[in-house]
């Protein structure tokens, strides 16, 4: 070893509080980085090889019923490379020791070969076998949930008719990776599955012999989608067709989409305020060692050492703080990388989850956060390159100061000279304050990124929950029925109140834009089921035209009093034109509102009903759910109390988990700041200390000049941070919206104080760690040598 | 007799330096009387700086006793040496040790602020020559001049006792004589009592009672029976 890296070493051993507090903070920018990036090709990978192996559907489309007989004409549209023509029924479950009623999905497998498109991933057992009455492959998720294994029984309702099914195999489909239940803002493994039976078992049960009601379409790579689409609607429109999709509007495509916008905003956003924050105190604390070693430095280029030997040899000691940095990065990011897949493991069914350990990952995260620190060591250390030896070992010039307000102004009389000492000092070196303010606001900024979002969810569900989806359950009927339905419902046990709704899907468009959406039918004077205008007022649906969110209105382009074109999916693609009549909030799904009567002449067919909202008597509600397992007419319930629980438990523990982790990056980048920043200020003014504790001031005054300097920056931080958190959050909300939900925009004011007292906290800390140093001043020695 | 401002008995201060025992003072006895100008000469090493911090409250001593007044001041804690520093002594150094981002006026107003009953600063810069250089950063002002600061920071509480360590050692000859003659003026106006430690020899001639330090101990000490001026050092 060179005698330099001895020295090198020593350093780092003498420095070494400081060098980890600075690799803390690369390790994060390290982390984050191998997380995210890891994260996002794990699932977009994982995804890809699952939907290809398994060959996932690249179009879709529901219908009434058609004969299988289209199949040829459906394989003759160009492009098209493998059909699957299925029967995808909604079912109602009754699982032995739940009271609430499971729902589920039916999807017909073909019955003696393997799906062209959609193909099963068997995990345990074996695939049902035609002719083997009740025979059921169930979705791993569900299995689990309910720790059901081959072989396990339960009942189900499939028509209106109770039939016992036997579990014969577990499976994953590239179709259900996000399963999502009626009604659910989140998945429910229990109360929420999908079950795949032979086609020929499925054709029996609903009448579908020769028919099918669902088309799954994988098409060529090069295929142009929007003509295959155009196509296959045109081949389904008399059957009852609702529209063609591609994959950007199946839902669990959608969600695993949003998933992955979200990883990859976390990787622009959350890596490059690290990597700032460690250049910014690698440049700090670089500079002062310099400083300290000028006539090191020009004793070594005296010595004949050239510029570039002593250059590197600084180089170097940035390079081994990163290293550091790199190494606890990497093994945290790897944990948490696993953390995050062990989370998604929870959320998605996939047959495999690695979090890939690809090498060049780490090595794109070591080389960035090495980059950083020498971009910020670069100017420091170019000081010493142009420093002539002779003027190296001279100590540098005093410091300059000078007054902003005139020396005699009144105004500084107010201040003690402790505290002037403190100002000037910060106004002397602006640039380094300003930085310094900087970093210490950027974790004011993360704790409310990591806040606000408790405050959004929880006003989030608020208003879904109590202001628009009033209502504890929801029954849809397998197809619409007339009004007398209500009653029905209205009189089942532990009802209080019950309230009809229409559905229908469409084709929304303006213009040259369009969506396809539903339009919800909501009664007079509702209750239960409401529509919010933009003060989250319920509104009166109004006799005629559209109420569409803001979301669809600026999707469509479509303002008040615009006349918009609405294709009817379901009723042979009638046309009509509706004016919209007024905007609402929403912040879940693509919602279109119409009152029940103005649906009804819409669609014209007179008065009907997809379903019925109620308001139940908890103390009733297991009489309710055994008389809906008992109603062959109601197809599917969601159970709205249900998900709202569910909803806030996963919420709360995904917050908990979020708030956890930011806070600790937050205390990891103030300690990192402030502790450095102390240091510094210690090492430059230890002689002014002395000399104040040799006139007289006790430990705490003199320490009072640190500390009110580094309340000052932390002060200045506050309000940089409340607004620099405030423009995260929103890039946060504007990244999450999407046509699955929205977060509304709510930052509460305790949100903004509880992040400020974090950072005071750990600042304090950091403040007093330093402090102890100033009580140990050794007054003799420091007034001895001259600076 | 009067009762001396300071008195030092068998006054010894031994540092640990690794492994090795350095013996800065050996058992020195000393009295310095009330208005007293004393200057300690000696070579580095000798023990006049230990004395010195001794005095002034800034270290301990390893054994002996110091009396400031009738108090003892080895039996002092920390809290009551800074009170004893704050409220009696007054510093001057090498180097003036003067706080870079305060004026001339606010480091002296640095001590009134604290002080029971100071001068004013303005009034402590008349004595020192420098009214007209109040509001200049020290970086503004020659090494003479901060060091003429630097005293009347220290005069401006009205000390009993100033403790002057080579307060020309980084001077010239003609800076010098200026700071000697605050110092002399002080002495005789405010009747503070002074021990100056200084290299130059020249400076002995200006001292009421000289002590020349060696290994530690007072080799010698002698009394001036005429005083010379400052303008009259020989450099």
């Amino acid at each position: 070893m060179s005698v330099l890296d001895r020295k090198l070493v020593r350093d780092l051993a003498r420095m070494w509080a400081q060098v980890l507090a600075i690799a803390l903070v690369m390790a994060c920018g390290v982390a984050t980085i191998v997380l995210a990036i890891g994260a996002y090709r794990s699932l977009d990978e994982t995804r890809a090889a699952f939907y290809d192996r398994y060959r996932f559907a690249t179009v879709f489309s529901g219908l009434t019923r058609a004969p299988l007989h289209l199949r040829d004409r459906i394989a003759s549209i160009s492009g098209v490379s493998g059909i699957e023509l299925r029967i995808v029924k909604p079912v109602l479950l009754d699982i032995p020791g739940m009271a609430e009623p499971a729902t589920g999905i039916a999807v017909s497998i073909p019955d003696h070969v393997e799906p062209a498109v959609n193909r099963l991933y068997l995990r345990a057992g074996r695939l049902p076998e035609p002719g083997r009455v009740g025979e059921v492959a169930v979705t791993e998720p569900f299995a689990l949930a309910h720790r059901m294994a081959p072989g396990s029984r339960f009942d189900a309702i499939m028509n209106g008719r109770k039939q016992t099914l036997t579990i014969t195999g577990i499976v994953l489909s590239p179709e259900f990776i996000y399963a999502i239940g009626p009604g659910d803002l989140i998945p429910d493994q229990r109360r929420f599955g999908v079950f795949f039976m032979p086609r020929a078992t499925l054709a029996g049960i609903f009448d579908m012999h020769g028919a099918f009601n669902d088309v799954a379409l994988r098409t060529q790579r090069n295929a142009d989608l929007s003509a295959v689409i155009d196509t296959l609607d045109a081949l389904l429109e008399p059957y009852g067709g609702t529209g063609a999709h591609d994959r950007e509007d199946q839902i669990s495509h959608m969600f695993l989409d949003s998933e992955l916008t979200q990883l990859r905003a976390m990787a622009m956003v959350i890596p490059p305020v690290f990597l700032f924050v460690s250049a910014f105190l690698v440049n700090m604390i670089l500079t002062r060692l310099i400083a300290l070693e000028r006539e090191q430095v020009g004793l070594m280029k005296a010595l004949g050492y050239g510029p570039m030997a002593i250059a590197w040899h600084y180089a170097k000691l940035t390079l081994a703080v990163a290293l550091i940095g790199i190494a606890i990065g990497s093994v945290a990011g790897n944990w948490l990388g696993r953390g995050m897949t062990d989370l998604y493991a929870r959320f998605y069914s996939f047959p495999f989850l690695i979090f890939r350990q690809s090498l060049d990952l780490y090595t794109i995260a070591a080389a960035v956060s090495a980059l950083a620190a020498l971009a910020g060591s670069a100017r420091a250390i170019w000081g010493v390159v142009g420093l002539p030896p002779a003027v190296a070992m001279q100590p540098p010039a005093p410091t300059r100061y000078r007054s902003l307000l005139g020396s005699g102004s009144r105004l500084l009389r107010v201040f003690s000279q402790l505290t002037i000492m403190a100002l000037r000092h910060l106004i002397r070196w602006p640039v380094r304050t300003l930085t310094t303010a900087l970093g210490t606001s950027l974790a004011v900024a993360l704790l409310i990124t990591a806040l606000f979002a408790s405050d959004s969810t929880a006003f989030m569900v608020d208003t879904v929950f109590t202001r628009t989806e009033r209502q504890d359950a929801t029954l849809s009927f397998g197809t619409e029925r007339s009004p007398r339905a209500l009653q029905e419902v209205a009189a089942m046990p532990g009802v209080l109140r019950a309230e009809a709704f229409r559905t229908t899907p469409v084709i929304l468009r303006y213009g040259h834009r369009e969506r396809r959406v539903a339009i919800q039918g909501i009664v007079r004077e509702p209750d239960l089921s409401r529509a919010l205008d933009k003060a989250l007022d319920a509104v009166e649906p109004p006799p005629a035209g559209l109420m569409i969110s803001e979301w669809v209105a600026n999707l469509l382009g479509l303002s008040i009093g615009d006349i918009a074109e609405v294709e009817l999916l379901e009723k042979g693609h009638r046309m009509a034109t509706v004016p919209i009549s007024s905007i609402v909030e929403s912040y879940i799904g693509l919602a279109v509102y119409m009152r029940t009567d103005a649906l009804d002449r819409l669609i014209g067919d007179g008065p009907r009903l997809s379903g019925v909202h109620v308001a139940v008597d908890p103390s009733r509600l297991r009489e309710l759910y055994s008389t809906v397992k008992r109603t062959p007419a109601v197809a599917a319930i969601a159970l709205q109390g249900l998900s709202r629980e569910r909803f806030r438990e996963t919420i709360e523990e995904n917050i908990t988990i979020m708030t956890t982790v930011y806070t600790a990056l937050a205390v990891i980048i103030t300690f990192g700041v402030v502790y450095n920043s102390a240091r510094i200020q210690f090492s430059e003014r230890a002689r002014e200390l002395a000399s104040l504790r040799v006139l007289g001031f006790g430990k705490g005054e003199v320490s009072s000049v640190l500390l009110i300097e580094l309340g000052a920056i932390v002060a200045i931080a506050q309000p940089l941070g409340w607004l620099l958190g405030y423009v995260f959050s929103w890039t946060v909300v504007n990244g999450f919206s999407s046509d699955l939900f929205r977060v509304p925009f709510i930052v509460n004011r305790s949100t903004f104080a509880t992040s400020s007292l974090v950072v005071f906290g750990v600042a304090a800390l950091s403040a007093l760690i330093v402090r102890r140093r100033v009580d140990r001043l050794d007054l003799v020695r420091v007034l001895k040598t001259r600076e | 007799m009067e009762m001396p401002i300071f008195s030092a008995r068998s006054l010894t201060k031994v540092y640990r330096s690794g492994e090795v025992e350095v013996f800065a003072l050996r058992g020195v006895d000393l009295d310095l009387q009330e208005g007293e100008m004393a200057v300690l000469l000696g070579p580095s090493g000798s023990g006049k700086s230990t004395l010195l911090n001794i005095l002034g409250g800034l270290d301990h001593a390893t054994s002996g006793t110091v009396r400031f007044r009738d108090e003892e001041l080895t039996a002092y804690s920390e809290r009551h040496l800074t009170r004893f520093r704050r409220e009696h002594v007054g510093f001057v150094f090498q180097f003036y040790n003067l706080i870079p981002s305060l004026t001339a006026w606010e480091n002296v107003a640095l001590v009134t602020e604290i002080s029971a009953a100071p001068m004013k600063p303005e009034e402590a810069l008349e004595m020192v020559g420098l009214k007209d250089r109040m509001t200049h950063f020290p970086a503004q002002l020659s090494g003479g001049e901060q060091q003429r600061v630097a005293i009347a920071r220290a005069i401006a509480k009205r000390p009993e006792v100033m403790l002057c360590d080579e307060p020309t050692g980084a001077l010239d000859s003609k800076t010098g004589i200026l700071v000697l003659e605050a110092l002399w003026r002080i002495n005789a106006e405010l009747e503070t009592t002074m021990a100056i430690i200084t290299h130059n020899a020249g400076i002995r001639q200006i001292a009421h009672r000289v002590f020349t330090f060696r290994d530690g101990r007072i080799a010698e000490a002698e009394v001036n029976e005429r005083r010379a001026k400052p303008a009259e050092v020989n450099w």
